[in-house]
């Protein structure tokens, strides 16, 4: 318990490599506040100019789905094809649709 | 830059009572299908641990690595070479913190993980332990330990626990030119003045066999290397890969001109390897133990950066609080 | 001394600067208080040697005798350096390390500012490009100093500490060579003493934040800018040059 007080918190990184893309999880650092962790994430992810952007975020400030719950949050998603264009059937003779 | 196996005596690996068969048989079926396991799935406690003490080991070798080519920086003999160097030293300082993130999200603490490694009670790669006494051992290392590296590396990023390969697949995109950079300076020294040569030749006759010796113990005395397959947390055994090495490095050494300091070594055309000498394994396993030569000026060094460390961690957490108090005051005060 | 010779001089004092903290810094790889603060050190370190490269490497062209930078930074003898007495100090702990990089990121990143209007070409192409790192690194410091001086008890003393160490040099930073004068008439160089005004401002904001009391100047050291060195840089040199001294014939 001693270590946690004393250890800096972990952030984790995300970076966007160039303009038009989201940012991506990279990693993380360890860092005593935002400011210093958004300098260690630059000096860790960025030495070979991966990224024009850098998020950084307290890892404890995440919430998570659990993949014991997979099953209920993701699956019920399966059975709904209709939500996809190939679902649907459209003569060959019809364009631009 | 590189881990192997080197507990002589593992934790015994293998299912406990306390954990549902099915399971762990529903894990064992997704590794062996080559999916992903990432850190909140349910995972056996000795899969678990294994990773913790492997991505561990192989992270304090990165960091303790830092110290053997560290000793050259300020020593470096031109500009370029300095400004190299220093960014592959940096590398290695990144590739033990993406591993140690790898660890961490096992459930261990960064700082647990060092303490482990100053108290002697983790290990990390043996190599480490020996001195870098020339500048051409810088070229030897890159070339040759980073070489070792790199053959274990490579099948990693294909391991069975999502951030460790992730981490690895950073790690080796990285390292392609560390090793480069090793054989240029070898190649350099090789075709340089008679002294240069001479120190080419020093360096090749010291890391030759530690480098064979990181690939780790011969597979018949490596316990848990089956088991490490099948879960793919390795995914070649010691040997196999120390056999590719010396396949691939034979070649390149005769082609700079340096001798391989190994009076047993041939082609064997049969098998379509080298054939190679004994290797002293009562030397790795004195080092293993903490007996190499540098060993204690390894770990001292890093005892020392680490407690004269510690007032610097504690003030930015310090001011972190009173800058948290601050805003919260702040806000109340609206 | 000549217009030439002059400029010569001034790009190898702009070169030395930065080589002599890369070299200081190069010897925190690997030993500093966390892997982060590690990485962050050899940026800095590697930054700079890299300002080293293009500086020495220009001030070689200028000087004409096939002189590169190699050759500038490995076989000339301390009392040819023409660095401030400032980056060739020991690092001491990291409070010390940060204050010496503080002073010096701030006062340079003031340099460099005004040196990419130099009236010449090559000194404001090298300026501006060493100015977006210089402006990170003397931020970077600003930010350390703030933790550490208000930090808890011992890093506040060691701040301290650590800038009481330096200021004896600052004055150096920003005093004239007696040769800049049509250096800085023709707009080449930079007047130094334009550059005490950002640098005090800078200071003092950041030590407002990090609770630390501004500096009482003593009496100045100075000496680096005519090869009069401390006894610190003889040992540096003898350190870093070891190998192409004792082996002139060789190409690494």
């Amino acid at each position: 318990m001693a270590n946690e007080k004393k250890e800096w918190p972990l952030w984790e990184v995300f970076i966007r490599a160039k303009n038009g893309l989201s940012h991506r999880h990279a990693g993380s650092v360890h860092a005593p506040d935002a400011d210093i962790a958004l300098r260690h994430a630059r000096d860790t992810y960025t030495r070979r100019m991966e990224g024009v952007s850098i998020w950084v975020i307290r890892s404890s400030d995440i919430a998570a789905s659990d993949p014991a719950d997979a099953g209920p949050i993701f699956e019920p998603a399966e059975s709904k094809v209709y939500r996809h264009p190939t679902f649907y059937v459209v003569p060959d003779h019809i364009k631009h649709i | 830059m590189y881990t192997t196996e080197m507990s002589k005596n593992p934790t015994q690996l293998g299912p406990s009572a306390a954990e549902p068969p099915e399971l762990i048989e529903a894990f064992e079926a997704r590794v062996a299908n080559d999916e992903f396991i990432e850190p909140k799935d349910w995972m056996p406690e000795a899969y678990r641990k294994t990773l913790i003490r492997q991505i561990s080991q192989h992270a304090h070798s990165e960091i303790v690595g830092m110290l053997p080519e560290g000793n050259w920086i300020t020593r470096a003999p031109s500009l370029r070479r300095k400004a190299v160097l220093l960014a592959k030293v940096q590398d290695e300082g990144g590739h033990g913190l993406y591993l140690y993130s790898a660890a961490e999200t096992l459930g261990t603490s960064r700082d647990d993980m060092i303490d482990a490694l100053h108290s002697g009670k983790a290990k990390y790669s043996t190599i480490f332990n020996y001195p870098t006494l020339n500048w051409a051992d810088i070229g030897a290392i890159g070339w040759l330990v980073d070489g070792a590296a790199i053959m274990n590396q490579v099948p990693l990023q294909r391991t069975s626990y999502g951030p460790y390969a992730r981490a690895m697949v950073r790690v080796c995109k990285e390292e392609s030119f560390h090793q480069r950079q090793g054989f240029e300076i070898m190649m350099q020294m090789a075709a340089g003045t008679p002294e240069q040569k001479a120190m080419a030749q020093d360096a090749m006759d010291r890391w030759w066999w530690p480098a064979l010796m990181m690939f780790g113990p011969p597979d018949e005395n490596s316990p848990n290397t089956a088991q490490s397959v099948r879960w793919r947390i390795k995914r070649e055994t010691n040997d196999e890969l120390r056999q590719k090495f010396v396949d691939v490095t034979v070649p390149q050494a005769q082609a700079i001109g340096l001798t391989v300091p190994d009076p047993d070594l041939k082609w064997d055309e049969a098998r379509g390897h080298y054939d190679y000498g004994a290797i002293d394994w009562d030397e790795f396993w004195a080092v293993v133990k903490g007996e190499g030569p540098v060993a204690k000026e390894r770990m001292k060094a890093r005892t020392e950066a680490w407690e004269k460390g510690a007032w610097v961690r504690e003030a930015a957490m310090a001011h972190a609080a009173k800058q948290a108090a601050r805003r919260q005051k702040e806000a109340a005060n609206g | 001394m000549t217009a030439n010779e002059a400029l010569f001089d001034y790009a190898l004092r702009l070169g030395d600067d930065a080589l002599i903290l890369s070299q200081r810094l190069g010897e925190w790889c690997g030993h500093a208080p966390a892997i982060e603060t590690d990485l962050t050190l050899t940026n800095v370190a590697l930054d700079l040697i890299g300002q080293a490269m293009l500086l020495l490497g220009y001030a070689g062209e200028v000087e004409g005798k096939g002189r590169d930078a190699d050759k500038l930074a490995f076989h000339r003898d301390a009392t040819k350096y023409r660095n401030c007495l400032l980056v060739e100090q020991p690092n001491g702990d990291f409070g010390r390390t940060i204050a010496r990089q503080f002073i010096f990121s701030t006062y340079q990143r003031a340099l460099y500012q005004e040196l990419t209007r130099s009236s010449d070409r090559r000194l404001a192409e090298i300026a501006a490009k060493a100015l977006k790192e210089t402006i990170y690194h003397a931020d970077l410091a600003a930010e350390w100093v703030i933790r550490l001086g208000d930090g808890t008890e011992e890093s506040h003393e060691r701040m301290k500490a650590g800038f009481e160490w330096y200021w004896r040099f600052v004055e150096e930073l920003f005093t004239a060579e007696p040769a800049d004068a049509a250096l800085i008439g023709a707009g080449i160089a930079v007047d130094p003493a334009k550059l005490r005004a950002p640098f005090d401002a800078a200071l003092a904001a950041t030590f407002a934040e990090a609770t630390l009391a501004l500096p009482k100047y003593p009496r100045p050291i100075t000496g680096g800018r005519k090869g009069r060195h401390s006894e610190h840089l003889g040992h540096l040199l003898a350190e870093m040059q070891f190998l192409p001294r004792a082996y002139p014939d060789a190409v690494w």
